[in-house]
């Protein structure tokens, strides 16, 4: 297939461009609404459709198989705004980005620099720490789940050696969140190290020379006047991204403690899919996703300020 | 200037805290394969130890496969996760060649919606598509797992600019040859674009073969559960009973993206990166 695109490639193309008979013009300008039309749907159906689907469902009493639905206005929005478990499940979530975020976001900056510091092993040590972003993370919190099993699982087993008794992590309202923090982090961290590594490789090799020349002896010195300046965009990038990916936590929510116990873990997704797919009460799920989305958009906002900066300085 | 004896002081330094790291990274996976490898016995001893005294992961593996239909719910993701990406490029490539090469009115306004698309999160979508996979009465089907992810923004606006580096001329060659614009994309575009494709055709299938929040919704059947649905229902069924048989069913599971990974990192680091694009 390259070949023959290779072969197209290396045709003499006319220096005078030849003018077009006025028939292929016209199929021209027709099949590019045939290229794009199938792309144009699915987006109105499966995106652009159910965004506006969702804001509007918010504002309707409706629930799935309900013969009906009727205009109720910000009524679930007030609803939420009395409910408890709404309140814990914002908490939560804010207090798991609040950690996960800087977690996994200093050690993949540590990770890629302490790689990118030397030469040795640096693909296989790259490889380790991007292994817990490949692995399907349901599988891997059920393994996770047993390592912090409070009587078999190795935490526990571990704590014991230096005599300590560990908590019953998931099954303890003071750590549960916690517990699932730590495997956010673990889970993450890998995904940033890539990240990182690529803004450093980007940093031009003469400006370190420079610097030593310039007095900056100590490795810390260097790191302080040329890479974290350099790195910095990168930096806020990842910060973003982590925490949108954050605020979307579900999959060990879900299947490890149910939000549970006692609330102690119930987080925004987790609520809205009670909600939505549990009760079927769709206006009120529709309500959390708005909240939701109102969280992501701001991240997003300072995504592309970011963005937008960085290609006014280029 | 360096001192040599600092320079292999800190390499020394350097690979204690990275191995260190890497012992954190590794010690899940590590313990899932011993536990695997345990009959429950051992699994049930609160002496820690790593290597089984008596190795159990056939027998474990067995249960596995004899609890759960493993190989179903696997051919399940393939079937899942290959009919989206298909489908994914057949929708994308075409409107990605429009958006890079072709003038038509409308382009920036749908380029426009295209970089929107992109900022929505899937679960953003889910409660209002799940209503429409309902009203269509396709629910709890493979149409439902595919139907909502064949359109993917993000896989339309990688192919534009990466299309956007084709030559022209390459094109009007093309054209010239009496290709029409279909043919163009298939023929011309596809083939210049292959490491573009592979990427995210890694980026795509990663993406679903792991995702555990669709499948969840609109499933129900136990004949079309995808990888992590089938870990999940299994963990319900036999936690705190069978943690030997559950890891082995989790190491089966995790197993075909592990490998392929191991075989193509470089491939699949760029393919993951990606996402950070997003």
């Amino acid at each position: 297939m390259s070949d023959s695109a290779a072969t197209i490639g290396s045709v003499a193309v006319p220096d005078a461009v030849l003018p077009r008979p006025a028939t292929q013009r016209k199929r021209l300008s027709l099949t590019p609404y045939g290229l794009v039309a199938p792309a144009l749907t699915l987006m109105l159906m499966m995106l652009l459709g159910p965004l506006a689907g969702v804001i509007a469902l918010s504002f309707t009493d409706y629930q799935l198989g309900a013969p009906s639905l009727s205009w109720i206005g910000l009524a679930n929005y007030y609803e939420m705004a009395g409910d408890k478990v709404f309140w814990t499940s914002l908490r939560n979530t804010l207090v798991y980005v609040g950690i996960v975020v800087p977690g996994a976001v200093m050690t993949g900056l540590a990770v890629a620099l302490l790689i990118q510091s030397g030469t040795g092993l640096r693909s296989l040590y790259r490889t380790i720490y991007f292994l817990p972003v490949m692995a399907t993370l349901i599988a891997m919190a059920v393994v996770w789940e047993f390592m912090l099993h409070p009587q078999f699982g190795l935490v526990n087993g571990l704590l014991r050696e230096v005599g300590i008794a560990g908590p019953s992590w998931l099954q303890d309202r003071a750590t549960a969140l916690y517990a699932l923090c730590a495997i956010g982090i673990w889970q993450a961290a890998g995904f940033n190290m890539v990240l990182f590594l690529a803004g450093l490789v980007s940093i031009p090799k003469q400006l370190y020379e420079a610097a030593e020349i310039d007095g900056a002896s100590s490795a810390w010195a260097r790191f302080r006047l040329v890479t974290w300046p350099l790195l910095r965009p990168v930096t806020t990038f990842v910060v973003v991204i982590s925490g949108i990916r954050s605020f979307q936590v579900f999959d060990t929510v879900h299947v490890l403690t149910k939000g549970g116990p006692s609330k102690s873990s119930e987080v925004l997704i987790h609520t809205m899919y009670t909600e939505g797919f549990e009760f079927f009460r769709s206006g009120y799920g529709a309500a959390l996703t708005v909240v939701f989305l109102v969280f992501i958009l701001l991240l997003t906002l300072i995504k592309s300020a970011i963005a937008d900066r960085g290609i006014q300085q280029a | 200037m360096k001192h040599p004896a600092n320079i292999s002081l800190w390499s020394v330094t350097r690979h204690i805290l990275l191995i260190a790291g890497a012992i954190v990274m590794l010690l899940p996976f590590v313990w899932m394969i011993s536990t695997a490898s345990k009959p429950p016995s051992e699994v049930f001893s609160s002496e820690l130890h790593l290597i089984p005294h008596r190795f159990a992961l056939w027998e474990n593996l067995q249960v596995a496969f004899a609890k759960a239909n493993l190989w179903r719910f696997l051919l399940n993701g393939v079937i899942v996760t290959v009919s989206i990406f298909a489908l994914q490029l057949l929708v994308a490539l075409p409107a990605a060649y429009a958006l890079a090469k072709l003038r038509f009115i409308g382009r920036n306004a749908l380029f426009a919606l295209v970089l929107f698309g992109i900022l929505i999160p899937p679960q953003a979508t889910a409660i209002p598509v799940f209503l429409l996979l309902h009203k269509l009465g396709v629910l709890d089907s493979y149409a439902a797992l595919v139907l909502p992810f064949t359109i993917s923004v993000f896989g339309i606006f990688l192919m534009r600019q990466f299309f956007r580096n084709v030559p022209d001329d390459l094109v009007d060659a093309a054209r010239m040859d009496g290709i029409s614009e279909f043919g163009i994309v298939w023929r011309v575009m596809l083939p210049a674009a292959i490491p573009a494709v592979t990427a995210f055709g890694i980026f795509s299938v990663v993406a679903h073969w792991n995702d555990y929040f669709w499948p969840l919704i609109v499933l129900n059947s136990e004949h079309l559960r995808t990888p992590p649905l089938a870990v999940a229902h299994f963990r319900n069924a036999e936690a705190g009973t069978n943690y030997g048989a559950l890891m082995a069913a989790a190491m089966v599971i995790i197993a075909p993206l592990l490998v392929a990974f191991l075989l193509a990192q470089r491939r699949f680091v760029e393919g993951i990166a990606l996402t950070g694009i997003k």
